[in-house]
C-alpha cells in the first residue's frame, strides 16, 4: 500500500499507509496524525487541512482547484507549495509523498 | 406569551399544518421548544418555505448537507444583498461589515483582521488568557448561588475582547453593552425601542473607537485590532460607517458567541453527569469536549443569505431575491451526518465536524480563539476540581439569532 510521510511543525514524523483513492486529509484524521484537522470533513470548505507539499512531490499532486485556491487565500502562512490535503487523492504514483504541517490550522 | 412545555411543543410541532410552520418565532428559542419543529422539518420538509412571518417570507434550510451547499456557494447566495440575519433592515440602519459583504471587498477586509487570530498569535495570547481565567475562577464565591453568565461567561469574554482591542480595561463592560445593543431588534417597551435609539448608542461606540483610532494611527503599528485596522492598506481609509460595522462584527463575533458556549458547557455537563465524569477521568478529552459544547450550543442559530439568481436547494426552486435561512442549530442535530446528534457526547467521532462556525469563505475567523478560551477554562476548572452545580432553570435569550443564556444560577461547594 502506498505511504505518506507527514512531518509535524515541530519535526516529528509519521509514516502512514494510505490506500489509493483516499484523501491525504482523511488518512491523517483517521490515523490521528496531529496538525491536520479537516473540520469540514473533506468538502473543501474550511482550509484546516492545509499542508506544505515537498517541492519534489508538488507537480505530481496536480493543480489546486478554484475553490481550493480561494480558501488557501484565507489560510495562515500560505506558500506556493501549499495545498489542501482533502484535495489530494492518494495514488500509487504518490507512494512516499512528503508533506509538512503548518504551525497551526486556522 | 406563556411558557410552553416540551411535551406541548412536540404535539404542536407535529399537528400544525406545514404551511403554517414558522420556525423563526423568538419565544420558542426562549422556551427552548424549537427542537421538535426542526426535527419535523428535517424529516418532512427540509427546505421549507414560510410565506409569511414577522420577517416576511423566507426559506428554511434545515439539513446539514443542504446548509453546507448554501454556505459554500457564495456566488449564488449573497451575504451582501440582504445582510446575514433574518431581519430586513433599512439601508440606513445597516452597518457595512465584512461578514455581510461578498468578494472581492469581503476578502480584502477579512484578510486584514485574520492575522490577529492566526495560530502564531494565539500562542502569544494563551498565557494571558490563562492568567485571566485563573483570576476569575479563584474569585468565585463558594457555597453561595450566583449567576455564572455574569460572573464568568460575560466577564471572561469581555476581558478577552478588551485585550484584543487594547481597549481601556476599566471600560470593558461597554463592549458587552454595545454588543448586546448591536444584536437587539428594537421593540416597544424595551430600553432599545427604536432603530434610531439603537443607532444613537452605536454612534457612541463609534466615537469612542474613533478616539482610539486617532491615537493609534499616529503611533507605531501595534498588534491590537485597532492598530491593525488603522495601518493596513485595505482598511486604513475606511469610512466611519464601515469602521463601526467591522468593530461591531468583531465585538459581537467575539463576545456573545463565546459567552454562550461557556454557559452552555456548564449546563450540558450538569445535565449529563456521565460526560462530566468522562472528562474528570481523562483531561485529554478537553479539546473534544470543547468542540462538542460548541456544536451542542450552536451560539448563532442561523445565518441568512439572499439568492442572486433562480436556483435550487434540494428539490425546491428558489427565486432570485428570495431570503434563505441556514439554520445551523438544526443542521447540528442532523442524524444523517452526525451520529446520535441529539445527544451530548464529548468523545464522539469527528467532534470538530459541525456547523456552528459555518463553512466556506465566511467561516468564523475567530473560531480557534473561541476554542482556546473554552479549552483553558475547562482545564483550569478541572485543575481546581471545581464542582459547579446548576441550582435553577437557565434563562434563555429570546432571539432566533443569538442562541444563549441571560442567567444560569449556580453554586460551587467549598
Amino acid at each position: 500500500m502506498p505511504t505518506v510521510n507527514f512531518i509535524e511543525f515541530g519535526g516529528h514524523e509519521h509514516r502512514i499507509e494510505v490506500p489509493a483513492g483516499t484523501s491525504v486529509m482523511r488518512a491523517a484524521v483517521d490515523n490521528r496524525v496531529p496538525g491536520i484537522d479537516g473540520d469540514c470533513g473533506g468538502e473543501c470548505a474550511c482550509a484546516t487541512c492545509h499542508v506544505y507539499v515537498d517541492q519534489a512531490w508538488l507537480p505530481k499532486t496536480g493543480e489546486r482547484t478554484a475553490t481550493e485556491e480561494e480558501l488557501l487565500g484565507f489560510a495562515s502562512g500560505t506558500e506556493p507549495n501549499s495545498r489542501l490535503a482533502c484535495q489530494i487523492r492518494m495514488t500509487d504514483a504518490l507512494d512516499g509523498l512528503l508533506v509538512r504541517m503548518p504551525e497551526g490550522q486556522h | 406569551m406563556s411558557t410552553m412545555s416540551a411535551e406541548r411543543a412536540s404535539d404542536e410541532a407535529h399537528a400544525i399544518p406545514l404551511g403554517e410552520l414558522d420556525i423563526s418565532k423568538a419565544e420558542r428559542f426562549k422556551d427552548d421548544t424549537i427542537w421538535p419543529y426542526f426535527e419535523r422539518l428535517r424529516k418532512e420538509d427540509p427546505v421549507h418555505y414560510c410565506k409569511d412571518s414577522l420577517f416576511g417570507p423566507y426559506w428554511s434550510v434545515t439539513r446539514y448537507r443542504d446548509i453546507m451547499a448554501v454556505d459554500t456557494n457564495h456566488k449564488v447566495f449573497s451575504s451582501e444583498a440582504g445582510g446575514i440575519t433574518i431581519v430586513d433592515r433599512r439601508v440606513e440602519d445597516r452597518n457595512p461589515m465584512f461578514i455581510a459583504m461578498d468578494p472581492p471587498k469581503h476578502d480584502e477586509q477579512r484578510k486584514t483582521v485574520s492575522p490577529i487570530v492566526a495560530p502564531a498569535n494565539l500562542a502569544n495570547l494563551e498565557g494571558l488568557i490563562r492568567k485571566r481565567v485563573c483570576a476569575i475562577l479563584d474569585s468565585l464565591p463558594k457555597n453561595e448561588t450566583f449567576n455564572w453568565v455574569d460572573k464568568v461567561s460575560i466577564e471572561l469574554t469581555t476581558q478577552m475582547l478588551a485585550t484584543l482591542f487594547d481597549f481601556p480595561f476599566e471600560d470593558r463592560r461597554l463592549l458587552t453593552y454595545w454588543s448586546d445593543v448591536a444584536t437587539t431588534v428594537p421593540q416597544a417597551g424595551q430600553e432599545i425601542d427604536t432603530w434610531e435609539k439603537r443607532g444613537a448608542i452605536l454612534g457612541e461606540c463609534l466615537a469612542y473607537f474613533t478616539r482610539l483610532w486617532n491615537e493609534r494611527i499616529n503611533a507605531e503599528p501595534g498588534s491590537d485590532l485597532i492598530s491593525m485596522l488603522a495601518h493596513s492598506p485595505s482598511t486604513r481609509n475606511m469610512a466611519p460607517r464601515e469602521f463601526l460595522g467591522n468593530l461591531i462584527l468583531l465585538i459581537v463575533g467575539g463576545n456573545d458567541t463565546t459567552r454562550n458556549s461557556i454557559s452552555g458547557g456548564v449546563w450540558f455537563m450538569n445535565q449529563n453527569p456521565g460526560e462530566m465524569r468522562k472528562l474528570r477521568d481523562n483531561q485529554a478529552l478537553v479539546p473534544s469536549a470543547v468542540s462538542e459544547i460548541i456544536r451542542y450550543q450552536t451560539p448563532l442559530a442561523h445565518m441568512r443569505r439572499n439568492a442572486l439568481v433562480d436556483t435550487t436547494i434540494g428539490d425546491k426552486k428558489i427565486k432570485a431575491g428570495d431570503k434563505v435561512i441556514m439554520w445551523y442549530i438544526s443542521g447540528n442535530r442532523d442524524d444523517e451526518v452526525i451520529e446520535n446528534a441529539s445527544s451530548f457526547v464529548i468523545d464522539r467521532k469527528n467532534p470538530r465536524q459541525h456547523l456552528a462556525f459555518g463553512f466556506g469563505i465566511h467561516r468564523c475567523v475567530g473560531n480557534r480563539l473561541a476554542e482556546l478560551q473554552l479549552k483553558i477554562l475547562w482545564e483550569e476548572m478541572l485543575n481546581r476540581r471545581l464542582d459547579v452545580k446548576v441550582v435553577g432553570e437557565p434563562e434563555r435569550v429570546a432571539s432566533n439569532f443569538v442562541h444563549g443564556y441571560s442567567a444560569l444560577p449556580v453554586r460551587i461547594a467549598a
